[in-house]
């Protein structure tokens, strides 16, 4: 990849410029499915674009000491990791891309999740506390069964190179890795039933219970930039693309769009699963999976 | 600068973010507190949220008459809220003690430890009437220099007390001196 090009992707498309946008769109039309699974009206179109102008506009806490400082650092790093994983989805698969890009994307996609769970540590909370060890807790099994779906792709297709991957050869293993990813998303965003690390109910918000202002405004961000990559991840490698662009990219839209609202509508639908129960949950699923992807690769390499 | 003033001021009041705190209330105005952010009234439209930290929440809903043994707990809660805040007293005992006036364990009502923006009367309030209140303290979380802060005449002849401290909370003060 080109700098000017790595740069361009990283700033303009897909990155800073629409990604910001496209990440509040995002957080609406999660929002606003759950408030119509609940016969609501729901909010504004504007909304996150609200809150987030809000919570910039709040008294910036005190810092005092290092972990204060580090507080600050978390949010920041886990929206620039983003940019960066979304620079890297090969909504349109050119030659561009790196041999082995696969595992770089799926390494700034996880590394959210553990700033995320070091936010909670830093913050002295003991509602942190609780919600960053869940947060670990989950993100182990979780990524057991991400893991082996990506694996089961990669192999697959013989490749570690997203550009390659995009240009999909339909065969189960794809379908059935797709399907094991999209399993595991509910937890990566800590969606219901999923979401033991943030209930509001039990321990508060979790490892977010001490931000405020602009840090939680990044926060909120960030959840968005999640949803726009990881929704992007799958729609990326699940549709053949038509060789026009801008019908490419329309449709690629509409899959992200509708992967959303079919997981907003689980989140409305499901109550929340205990720590211990959504742990078993992924174990079993990984096993299973693991089971089909050992056999699958024994009878299809003879 | 102006027009960056003006959005600002447009997003703070059209997100209220709450945070609820009972101060010794006998459950009545929380029962209703829930009940008018549930699906029923769609209070999302408004953006109104209800948070689980104070230090995310833009508006601070107290119930209950202020007791010895929450006058300290309110006030570090007010001064954990970032500015700018507003406060809604819901109910009657947030405003005058209501049924509780006099009682050797009351130190309230609310406007004499923190100061009070929107009151919602009632015993309980309808939920109706909490979503006007909490609609107004949103639109004054667009003016914060609007907000009326703590006079002598508020804090005046507040008994000596055990676990609280009975000075006035001044802005930012999160412990009970």
């Amino acid at each position: 990849m080109q700098i000017t090009t790595a740069i361009l992707r990283l700033l303009i498309f897909p990155g800073l410029l629409f990604a910001v946008p496209a990440a509040w769109l995002f957080l609406y039309i999660e929002r606003k499915t759950i408030a119509r699974m609940q016969q609501r009206i729901g909010p504004p179109l504007l909304q996150p674009f609200y809150d987030f102008v809000k919570l910039l506009g709040k008294e910036p806490p005190q810092h005092r000491s290092i972990q204060d400082l580090l507080i600050k650092v978390w949010p920041a790093i886990s929206v620039s990791v983003l940019l960066a994983a979304l620079a890297l989805i090969p909504v349109f698969p050119s030659k561009g891309g790196f041999s082995g890009d696969l595992i770089l994307l799926i390494t700034l996609l996880e590394l959210p999740s553990m700033f995320y769970m070091l936010a909670g540590f830093t913050s002295r909370s003991i509602y942190g506390k609780v919600g960053s060890m869940r947060e670990a807790s989950l993100s182990l099994s979780s990524n057991l069964l991400f893991l082996t779906a990506v694996m089961m792709i990669a192999v697959g297709a013989h490749t570690f190179r997203l550009s390659e991957l995009a240009a999909p050869t339909a065969s189960p293993a794809r379908w059935l890795g797709l399907a094991a990813i999209i399993l595991c998303i509910p937890a990566k965003l800590r969606l219901n039933p999923f979401s033991t690390s943030s209930a509001e109910q039990e321990i508060y918000s979790g490892p977010l219970t001490e931000y405020s202002g602009s840090d939680l405004a990044l926060w909120e961000l960030a959840h968005g930039l999640e949803w726009l990559a990881l929704s992007g991840f799958v729609v990326s490698l699940s549709f053949p693309r038509t060789g026009f662009k801008i019908a490419d990219a329309g449709i690629f839209a509409f899959l992200c769009i509708a992967l959303v609202v079919l997981l907003a509508t689980v989140a409305a639908a499901t109550a929340r699963f205990t720590i211990d129960r959504s742990v078993r949950f992924y174990w079993r699923w990984s096993v299973a999976l693991a089971v089909v992807f050992l056999v699958s690769a024994v009878v299809f390499r003879g | 600068m102006k027009l960056l003033e003006k959005l600002l001021s447009h997003c703070r009041q059209k997100s209220p973010w709450l945070f609820h705190m009972n101060s010794g209330s006998c459950n009545g105005c929380d029962i209703e507190l829930v009940a008018s952010i549930a699906p029923r009234y769609d209070v999302e439209q408004l953006g109104i949220h209800l948070e689980g930290s104070p230090r995310h929440a833009d508006i601070l809903c107290i119930s209950g008459p202020v007791t010895y043994n929450t006058v300290a707990a309110v006030k570090t809660v007010y001064g954990q809220v970032p500015h700018p805040k507003a406060v809604v007293a819901l109910g009657s005992c947030a405003a005058t003690c209501n049924a509780f006036a006099g009682s050797p364990t009351v130190v309230g009502p609310l406007h004499r430890h923190i100061p009070v923006d929107v009151y919602v009367p009632g015993c309980p309030p309808r939920p109706d009437a909490i979503i006007e209140g909490i609609a107004k303290a949103a639109e004054l979380l667009g003016y914060p220099e609007r907000r009326k802060p703590l006079t002598d005449e508020d804090v005046k002849d507040i008994p000596a007390c055990g676990g609280a401290c009975g000075a006035a909370a001044t802005e930012g003060e999160t412990s009970c001196k």
